[in-house]
């Protein structure tokens, strides 16, 4: 059998699987910014930007572009019916106050204790955490979006955090180009594998703790 | 009506002095006080301490004050579009305090409203939380963020009136409204200044009383960072 990486596209398909209806969504920057384009069309959900937006539509057309409607990476946007406009204050007391249901971000390193680090790396990028700190720290639902593996080959499922915290015991399930983990209390716990990956070569590629129950089903895509 | 009005951004700026600290609003250059940035380069003051979401771009927004080396310390969560800004950073010559997002809303927001300062959940464990009182509230653990003390906020707002009423549009609103009535002097810059009467007062975002200046904008540039579009079918 051939082994299939998944692509960015393909981490954010899975993912979107994990959308279910009447869910406020917050998508952070990068691949969870796809996972929009994934989520079934039966069900209700409304994605909201901590810049300040609930109901957010996709890209507009050539023309239509309006600098006073942008998203948090600051791309132009629409807005669906239904869409409301608010200020930072209360953007963040959606997602402190735990009415947005579900939070889907990147991260440069997760530890097996659900450490999250994605916003510095000391002497070298220095861009900050945005609303990131914001959301880990209040979420009951996180999902990280990221390769098993940095651009060295080093495994970005640690024991340990190396880089600066983002925070704290809070990622519950990461998904990558190879498996979808649970974070438990005793460590990664791997859930599926990508097609044709081996529960070896996720091993390989995880420092931290993999527990591995059973037979691990393939991801369906 | 208490009138609020005045007669254009030099105006609106009288007061203005090095070693200030500043609020302006805007996420990115969305929203961000144009027509007060000009001023502040024009006017040369320097020492400035910016609270700001984002540090603007090279060559627009607040990069413009960064370019001429006015500003000493940036208050920001995000500054990643500024080789200027990253540049003085690694030098030294900009001291810098990042903070979450919405952290900085609310400590604008506690700031507008009497509170000393608020617990919040981000940032714990982190080294934004180090050195802070932190607190257990049922079994989890919180920081105590103080409330911004700051001489001028800058903010821009779509249209408003001459007793200071504001309403914005969008997602241009982000943390303007937190910033009104959070410094000892709030300027407010509209892109249209309408008749008094002319705004429904059902519609206010900000009622007059947090500000206490403000003027008709001019030559609003609103320039888009990340032009993303879809094709039409």
């Amino acid at each position: 059998m051939t082994k299939i990486m998944l692509d960015k596209t393909g981490i954010a398909k899975r993912i979107a699987k994990e959308v279910k209806d009447g869910y406020y969504v917050n998508l952070g920057i990068g691949i969870p910014t796809l996972v929009a384009n994934y989520v079934r069309r039966d069900i209700e959900v409304e994605f909201q930007s901590e810049n300040g937006v609930l109901g957010m539509g996709p890209f507009p057309f050539e023309g239509e572009e309006d600098a006073d409607i942008i998203n948090a990476g600051k791309q132009t946007i629409t807005t669906l019916p239904g869409a409301s406009f608010f200020d930072s204050a209360m953007s963040f007391s959606m997602i402190r106050g735990q009415h947005v249901d579900l939070t889907i971000l990147g991260a440069m390193e997760v530890a097996e204790n659900g450490d999250i680090a994605n916003w510095k790396i000391p002497g070298k990028m220095v861009k900050g955490m945005g609303g990131a700190m914001d959301l880990v720290a209040s979420a009951e639902n996180i999902i990280v979006a990221m390769m098993h593996t940095n651009k060295r080959g080093e495994s970005k499922l640690l024991k340990q955090c190396s880089l600066p915290l983002t925070g704290v015991g809070c990622v519950k399930k990461i998904v990558t180009n190879m498996a979808v983990i649970e974070v438990t209390e005793k460590g990664f716990k791997l859930l599926e594998r990508a097609p044709g990956v081996s529960v070896e070569d996720i091993k390989k590629a995880t420092e931290g703790n993999l527990i591995v129950d059973g037979d691990i089903p393939e991801m369906a895509l | 009506m208490i009138n609020k009005k005045v007669a254009n951004v030099h105006d609106a700026l009288k007061g203005m002095s090095d070693n200030m600290t500043l609020m302006l609003g805007g996420f990115g250059l969305s929203g961000i006080p144009e027509n007060a940035i000009s001023e502040l380069v024009k006017l040369g003051v320097k020492g400035l301490t910016c609270i700001s979401n984002n540090a603007g771009v090279d060559d627009f927004g607040l990069g413009l004050l960064l370019q001429k080396k006015q500003i000493k310390k940036m208050v920001s969560s995000y500054v990643g579009e500024n080789d200027e800004f990253e540049r003085q950073m690694l030098s030294g010559e900009l001291d810098v305090e990042l903070i979450p997002q919405g952290t900085l809303a609310e400590r604008c927001r506690a700031a507008q409203a009497g509170f000393p300062a608020v617990y919040t959940p981000a940032g714990f464990g982190t080294e934004v939380g180090e050195g802070k009182e932190t607190r257990d509230f049922d079994g989890k653990m919180y920081v105590l963020e103080h409330a911004f003390k700051a001489d001028f906020a800058f903010v821009k707002a779509w249209k408003g009136d001459a007793a200071g009423n504001l309403m914005f549009k969008g997602t241009s609103r982000n943390f303007n409204p937190n910033m009104c009535g959070a410094a000892k002097i709030t300027v407010a810059e509209v892109e249209e200044l309408v008749p008094l009467g002319t705004l429904d007062p059902n519609q206010i975002h900000i009622p007059g009383i947090f500000v206490q200046r403000i003027f008709q904008g001019a030559h609003y540039e609103k320039r888009i960072e990340q032009r993303t579009v879809r094709q039409r079918d």
